[in-house]
């Protein structure tokens, strides 16, 4: 079994974004860019845990994500700015909207299931909106960064560097403990064939939901990140234009994998970042080559090294 | 073991099955046959939890199962196999036997250890594989099996949920000669240690491997019986025509 190689991109990519200052990319505005990517890495992580794993196709993510950030604003509004409090309440509320909207929508499937999620996504978008006491549709600029035991190491740039590459690195190997253990393997059994699950005594509702919630709990986190990162947070961060840039990334990056949504999120933002400094027009560059990228790598950036190897193999 | 009570089914106006009543013994083999479209795999899909019934009980080891959905009556023991191969094909052989395994050994909400190194689950897969004949093939994605292996791999999968009654719609189904050699010895290695309902097209399998037939005819049982009664029965005998010959000769082991 060759299984490690299947890790040694995302092993790269950790080490690669752990040196990444010391290599001439320590300066202030390209540490904001790979904080944004790593905390959005993080999500579609999160995100291709139930997708890949589960075959949960959510178009509803980043209300996850939301919740996550609107707890350190509602807190932050409170000054309440400590990490030890903030965090878990963010993880907890993005977890109790997973569960209550899980339980719904995980009693649909496909289309339907995408749908709904949708619709829930957009139901906290505009909830967003309507809240005034926090800036409505204008946002909310945080007081300050989160403290954690009062110190104030979100504030330092390296640190919070620091802080998302191991809050992605965690995720990372929690997720992969995850879907290689019993439970992740009845997750993965009922994504490959619901029937068989079934029959073998596996209902898959609970099995589903829960994954659902610890993706959300995950996004919570990645939203309070996210928050402390640009220290504003707006109803438009959370759109259902985020949902469909998250599932994207996991599409781009390839599902067969946890690695492929650590590239995806990655390749995305850097892309994206790249384009808009090139051209004025860069959208539909980037639409264009995000077009192409689906058309012709169908296993996702993970699976170009397989699909070089075999046009090698042809001859 | 599983007694079958008055069953009924109506697919629009089509009695699918039609007043069913069926008694399966602890360690005998059952067979159903029937011509095409007679209702045999609607009748597993309705013992197995598929399909809801319109009327009738179904009672497994005396209790009643009947509203039971499909999981809770696996859990209770009550395994099947598909005519058309169901598994999950990009598990591997292995992974798919021990996901049966671990469907009977306890929670499976268990979130750390990698199930990989889950020795018990693996060497249970690696027997039931062992028993019919898999076990060089269990590293191999179960997607990319031969059709006979993949008969075969479902079979294992059955087996391994340590079930007390196996329901096995068509396991020769689409099997080529050799292939119908080889599962037919592993069905016969499953006498006397499963109680097995055996739905079969293939009669002189039917006739070597069961210890009590019953004829399903357009949804009704026309007969039960052993082997030699079935193969006198005029009724059977008339409803069959046109269809397979039942073998005169040859005898039953
Ligand atoms: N889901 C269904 N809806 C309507 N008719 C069905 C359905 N499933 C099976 N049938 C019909 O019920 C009859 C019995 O089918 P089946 O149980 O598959 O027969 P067998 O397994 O004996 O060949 C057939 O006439 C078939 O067309
Ligand atoms: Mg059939």
């Amino acid at each position: 079994m060759q299984r490690w190689k299947q890790e040694v991109p995302a092993v790269l990519l950790l080490a690669g974004l752990g040196l990444a200052p010391f290599i001439g990319f320590g300066e202030g505005y390209v540490l904001t860019l790979l904080a944004r990517a790593m905390i959005l890495a993080m999500a579609a992580v999160s995100l291709s845990f139930i997708v890949g794993g589960a075959g949960l196709v959510s178009l509803g993510h980043a209300a996850m994500l939301g919740f996550g950030a609107y707890a350190v604003v509602i807190l932050d509004d409170l000054q309440i700015v400590e990490a030890m409090v903030v965090l878990p309440v963010a993880m907890l509320a993005a977890a109790g909207f997973a569960l209550v909207t899980g339980a719904i929508a995980i009693r649909t499937s496909g289309v339907h299931f995408i749908m709904i999620t949708l619709a829930f996504g957009q139901m906290a978008y505009f909830t967003a909106t309507s809240l005034s006491g926090y800036g409505g549709d204008d946002g909310y600029t945080l007081y300050a960064r989160s403290e954690v035991n009062g110190a104030r190491i979100l504030s330092d740039r390296l640190g919070f560097h620091f802080i998302c590459l191991g809050a992605l690195t965690l995720t990372w190997l929690f997720c992969r403990m995850l879907l290689a253990s019993r439970f992740g393997r009845v997750l993965r059994a009922v994504r490959g064939n619901p029937m068989r699950a079934r029959a073998l005594g596996f209902s898959p509702y609970p099995y589903r939901l829960v994954a659902y919630v610890i993706a959300g709990a995950i996004g919570g986190a990645a939203g309070f990140l996210f928050a402390n990162a640009t220290e504003f947070v707006a109803p438009a961060y959370i759109s259902w234009q985020r949902s469909g840039e998250l599932l994207f990334m996991v599409i781009l990056g390839g599902i067969s994998g946890l690695h492929g949504a650590l590239l995806g999120a990655l390749g995305f933002v850097l892309l994206e970042e790249w384009l808009s400094h090139q051209w004025e027009h860069w959208r539909i560059a980037f639409g264009v080559l995000l077009i192409l990228a689906v058309l012709f790598l169908p296993n996702g950036l993970a699976g170009i090294p397989n699909q070089v190897a075999r046009m090698f193999r042809r001859g | 073991m599983l007694s079958l009570r008055g069953l009924r089914k109506n697919f629009g106006g089509l009695a699918v099955t039609d007043d069913v009543t069926l008694d399966v013994s602890p360690g005998e083999i059952h067979a159903i046959i029937g011509p095409n479209g007679a209702g045999k795999t609607t009748l597993i899909n309705e013992i197995s939890g598929v399909l809801p019934l319109d009327a009738g009980q179904i009672l497994f080891d005396g209790r009643d199962v009947t509203r039971l959905p499909l999981h809770r009556r696996a859990r209770l023991g009550l395994a099947r196999s598909f005519q058309i191969t169901s598994i999950i094909p990009d598990f591997s052989a292995l992974e798919n036997t021990a996901l049966a395994v671990q469907a009977g050994d306890g929670s499976s909400f268990r979130f750390f250890r990698p199930t990989a190194s889950e020795a018990r689950l693996n060497t249970a897969a690696m027997a039931a594989l062992d028993s019919v004949g898999l076990a060089h093939r269990a590293a191999t994605p179960a997607g990319a099996m031969s059709h006979g292996e993949k008969r075969q791999l479902e079979l294992a999968i059955a087996l391994a949920t340590q079930p007390r009654l196996l329901l096995l719609d068509e396991p020769l189904a689409g099997a080529g000669p050799e292939e119908t050699e080889r599962l037919i010895g592993i069905l016969r290695s499953f006498r006397g240690r499963y109680t097995i309902m055996l739905v079969e097209h293939d009669m002189q399998a039917v006739f070597a491997l069961a210890d009590r037939i019953s004829v399903l005819v357009y949804g009704r049982l026309i007969a039960t019986g052993g082997p030699e009664l079935i193969r006198q029965n005029p009724e059977v005998r008339a409803a069959y025509l046109g269809e397979d010959d039942i073998p005169l000769s040859g005898a039953p082991c």
